[in-house]
């Protein structure tokens, strides 16, 4: 067998660090040791395959989950997963979660005194179709407090998890809204130097992905790590 | 060299991430029975303080007990793909750090040149706390071909080599413990 092409380092300062203060919570949960250089193989390029549906149905509807439709002003989210080439990652899955639209997590663990929406559950996956894209329909999350530090708020975000071609191509993230004024005080959104990088993570408002008297649009991509050389496409 | 476009970066999982990620029967990779011999690795997640991390979640990919990847790029000539086996699998930890993954010991795959790796499953590691993930891998310390194994090989010290090893203790059952920070500090890679 070929030697197969490694995938491309992150270019630096374009990932949060593992150690980062503001975030008081990395400090004891931070590797100390450098971590061990490896070049890929196998193991690493290759990685789990979604085509198949064998992840279960998707549910790309949050409001329809529940008897009733959940509280909240209701967004559709939808694009694409790309590579840093441009190139679209299909059938892949994205998983989604978030909290409902006063900030609070249908998660036993989440004691914020902001009420639960019977209507709301907070999770959707979706496997992009052939031109990496996926779509889906939910309603804006609130901002919520956290013990970070005294009066800390995390920024309205979703958390998206998405796999694409290999093992190292794994990303979990969040999605913040355009405007948010909390984005300058939010630790995990600052983490990352590179402010190009930061602001990936920001979603746009599209008036073209907005329906009429029922959902606003934004328009959020996501891009995985490409490869090192393109064996197949040749030099140019 | 990288493209044009900047990666997304990572964030957090949070404490929350059950909501989406929690997929308890991802934990049993033997599931739809697979061939091979069936093992069960589990261990804890301890933090800088030695405290159990319980908001961690753990995720497997592992070649099947031919030594196959599920995957499009692995072209192996003789090893047969198993339709019964993904090799991908998810775990996350309970209230005292602990998890549990069923799975079946991989065969070993190629590595870079003419070389072998000893059957080993890739980790990709996340919890509260950690702001993209981490990766590492499950060796079996009972695993002659240890001793030829590219990545195991380049690391010296022993005691570093060793926290890649899970433990047997029983028929079939491994020990594996995530040790973040500390003299017991888990090796983890540069991918
Ligand atoms: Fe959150």
């Amino acid at each position: 067998m070929a030697e197969p092409p490694a995938y491309a380092r992150h270019r630096p300062d374009t990932q949060p660090p593992y150690l980062y203060p503001d975030y008081a919570s990395t400090v004891k949960r931070s590797p100390t040791r450098p971590l061990i250089r490896f070049e890929h193989t196998l193991s690493e390029i290759t990685g789990p395959s979604f085509a198949s549906g064998w992840a279960g149905a998707a549910a790309t509807d949050l409001t329809r989950q529940h008897k009733g439709e959940p509280l909240g002003e209701r967004i559709i989210v939808t694009g694409r997963i790309l590579d840093e080439d441009g190139r679209p990652v299909p059938h892949t899955l994205v998983e989604l979660w978030q909290c409902n639209a006063a900030g609070r997590y249908h998660h036993p663990v989440d004691q914020h005194d902001a009420p639960l929406d019977p209507n709301f559950t907070g999770a959707g996956q979706a496997i992009t179709d052939g031109e990496g894209r996926y779509r889906f329909i939910t309603i804006k999350p609130g901002a919520y407090p956290w013990r970070n530090s005294p009066n800390a708020w995390r920024p309205a975000h979703l958390h998206f998890g998405v796999f694409g071609g290999g093992f190292v191509t794994r990303l979990i993230t969040q999605m913040y809204f355009p405007g948010d004024p909390l984005l300058p005080y939010d630790p995990i959104y600052q983490s990352t130097a590179d402010a190009a990088a930061r602001t990936r993570l920001i979603a746009a408002y599209d008036p073209d992905l907005s329906e009429p008297e029922w959902a606003l649009g934004y328009a959020f991509d996501m891009v995985l790590r490409g490869r090192e050389a393109t064996p197949f496409e040749g030099r140019d | 060299m990288a493209g044009k476009l900047i990666a997304t970066p990572g964030q957090t999982v949070g404490p929350f991430f059950a909501l989406g990620l929690d997929r308890p029967e991802w934990a049993d990779l033997t599931r739809q029975s697979p061939q091979g011999q069936r093992i069960v690795i589990a261990g804890q997640v301890r933090d800088g303080d030695g405290a159990p991390v319980p908001d961690a979640v753990i995720e497997l990919w592992q070649a099947n007990a031919a030594g196959r990847y599920d995957h499009v790029e692995d072209t192996q000539a003789g090893k047969p793909i198993d339709p019964q086996f993904h090799g991908y699998g998810r775990a996350a930890t309970d209230a005292q750090g602990r998890f549990k993954i069923t799975t079946i010991k991989p065969g070993p795959v190629p590595g870079r040149g003419n070389a072998l790796q000893a059957p080993h499953i890739n980790v990709a590691f996340f919890a509260r706390g950690l702001l993209r993930q981490l990766h590492t891998r499950i060796y079996f310390a009972d695993e002659p071909a240890n001793t030829g194994d590219p990545l195991l090989s380049s690391i010296e010290d022993e005691g570093v080599r060793k926290t890649l090893l899970a433990r047997p203790e029983g028929a079939g059952i491994y020990r594996f413990d995530f040790v973040l920070q500390g003299n017991d500090e888990t090796a983890f890679l540069d991918l």
